[in-house]
């Protein structure tokens, strides 16, 4: 990166730390704390989403529903998430491959098991194995987005299906007695109240997928933890430019601090939140603000 | 009008259709990225080693376009299976074993002589040894008498192990082991050399047949004209050139 790099071997201390922590490598080890943002930012929006519909599938008046609601949240909450992980990227990727299998090579003669082998014609490979490594790369972390957002939403949806119930039915009586539908009054005074509920569960889910990410070096996506390996793994003078001995730890002690700070912002995050939704509610804490204004 | 909107679709097809035959066909190389002088990351993160440089010259021989993908090496046979990539060029031993699973091309390394490293010349094939999960080495260790096996995921934890002290030896391929006895002074080769396994080749999906043969053809003719051999030279200090 910089130009005095050029030639490791006469560095010294800092600068020597200095060329060594901007080399290629380290500049993707910084790359993948973005990764790993990136899924926590796409992944929070897509669980709430399927915990959404997962809590209002479970309470609903049509019993197909009902049941899809309640089996969704009571498999996925019964099975190790390693186990979910793994059998979901493997089992979605072959899901859709075979899909677009039989839509795009409709006369393919031969059988898409052959002992252990999967295969699919290559126009239905997904991503074609042509394409450049970084459609692969973003298709494995679509995958992972996916896999994500189906464990954490069927928690997600028992938190919100226990929020909804929360929500003093007098209200919902009372919305009814003014002529609203049933409809209106799940949209309307149901679900703006249930999120006072809902919050120290989901704060608390948040958490956990937080400190789930590092699942994402088990999906095969080079996040932080693969880095951390790697680069922290000794490295002798033949096949480095920077040999140095087993410096697993610092790298792993970053990560440590990289997670501690991540969830100590969140925390604060959340409480401030909780502050603005308990206000003017019925519950122990707008009682305690009422009285704190009072 | 909707007949022109078919005609012009129908011709886009087939000119895509001959665009990606005029392409040659792209062939995805799984390796493990961790094993040097076979293959390892080198400081800009690329895959680098004796596996790239001759993959790369097998692709070319054989008129293919490689894209490099690294992999664990605990699930890099299962990802090849699955379709994630078309090879595994991986350091990868032939074995019976794994003959079941997949193929393997012809050796374009010779059977090399297995080793075990340890802190002081005084092991004696018994005690606490350390080998990499999955390998042909696991598999010897665990036959052997009075030995225990510990497995890691990957090659430089068992040096971290016997570093540590956590084992008294790793047994590992001796070409591996090579550069990081000859670094570091705590280190020496003890208790003899073990031979392992039918030499290393190319990984394909058993029902690649067609990949498989190209890839052999292509490694033959680099056999031939010594382009392996120079690698081979070039990657491993003081080994003979081989065929």
């Amino acid at each position: 990166m910089f130009a005095s790099c050029a030639d490791p071997e006469t560095l010294t201390g800092l600068n020597w730390l200095a060329c060594y922590l901007t080399n290629g490598k380290h500049l993707l080890f910084y790359q993948s704390f973005g990764t790993v943002m990136l899924l926590l930012v796409i992944t929070a929006p897509v669980a709430l989403a399927f915990g959404f519909l997962g809590a209002s599938a479970a309470r609903s008046h049509v019993a197909p529903f009902r049941w899809l609601g309640k089996s969704y949240t009571s498999i996925v909450r019964g099975v190790p998430d390693i186990a979910f992980f793994l059998f979901f990227v493997i089992a979605l990727d072959q899901a859709f491959e075979w899909l677009r299998h039989q839509v795009k090579c409709p006369d393919w003669g031969q059988p898409i098991r052959q002992g252990s082998d999967f295969v699919v014609c290559d126009a239905a490979k997904l991503p074609l194995s042509s394409s450049p490594q970084w459609v692969h790369e973003t298709y494995g972390f679509a995958l992972a987005v996916l896999t994500f957002a189906i464990v954490f939403g069927a928690f997600a949806a028992n938190v919100l299906f226990g929020a909804m119930r929360s929500v003093p039915h007098a209200q919902m009586e009372t919305a009814e007695a003014y002529g609203f539908s049933s409809r209106q009054a799940f949209w309307r005074i149901l679900v703006p109240q249930m999120w006072l509920y809902a919050l120290p569960g989901l704060s608390n889910l948040w958490m956990i997928l937080i400190k789930a990410t590092p699942l994402l070096f088990l999906l095969g996506v080079e996040d932080i933890v693969y880095w951390a390996r790697e680069l922290g793994g000794s490295k002798t003078a033949r096949f480095s430019d920077y040999p140095h001995g087993d410096w697993r730890m610092w790298y792993f002690g970053a990560l440590l601090v990289f997670y501690l700070l991540l969830t100590k912002v969140s925390e604060v995050a959340l409480d401030r939140l909780m502050t603005r939704l308990s206000h003017g509610q019925a519950t122990s804490g707008g009682e305690a603000q009422r009285k704190a204004a009072a | 009008m909707k007949k022109i909107v078919l005609s012009a679709a129908a011709l886009a097809m087939t000119a895509g259709m001959a665009m990606a035959e005029s392409h040659s066909m792209t062939v995805r190389m799984g390796t493990e990225g961790a094993y040097p002088p076979f293959n390892y990351l080198n400081d800009d993160g690329e895959v680098d080693g004796f596996e790239r440089e001759l993959g790369d010259a097998i692709c070319e021989t054989a008129e293919l376009t490689c894209e490099w993908v690294t992999n664990e090496w605990d699930s890099i046979i299962p990802n090849l299976v699955s379709g994630n990539y078309d090879t595994i060029i991986a350091g990868m031993s032939i074995t019976d074993e794994r003959d079941e699973v997949i193929d393997f091309t012809q050796a374009y390394f010779p059977p090399d002589p297995s080793a075990f490293a340890a802190m002081s010349d005084s092991f004696d094939g018994t005690g606490v040894i350390a080998a990499q999960t999955g390998t042909i080495q696991a598999s010897h260790v665990a036959s052997m008498d009075g030995a225990q096996l510990v497995e890691y995921a990957t090659p430089d934890e068992t040096i971290a192990a016997l570093r540590s002290g956590e084992a008294d030896a790793v047994l590992a391929d001796k070409s591996f082991l090579e550069p990081i006895v000859a670094e570091d002074a705590d280190l020496v080769f003890s208790g003899g050399d073990v031979m392992l396994g039918g030499g290393i080749g190319m990984g394909v999906r058993e029902s690649d047949t067609e990949l498989k043969e190209k890839l052999d053809a292509a490694i033959a003719k680099l056999k031939e004209d010594g382009t392996v051999n120079t690698l081979i030279e070039k990657w491993f200090d003081g080994m003979e050139a081989p065929y």
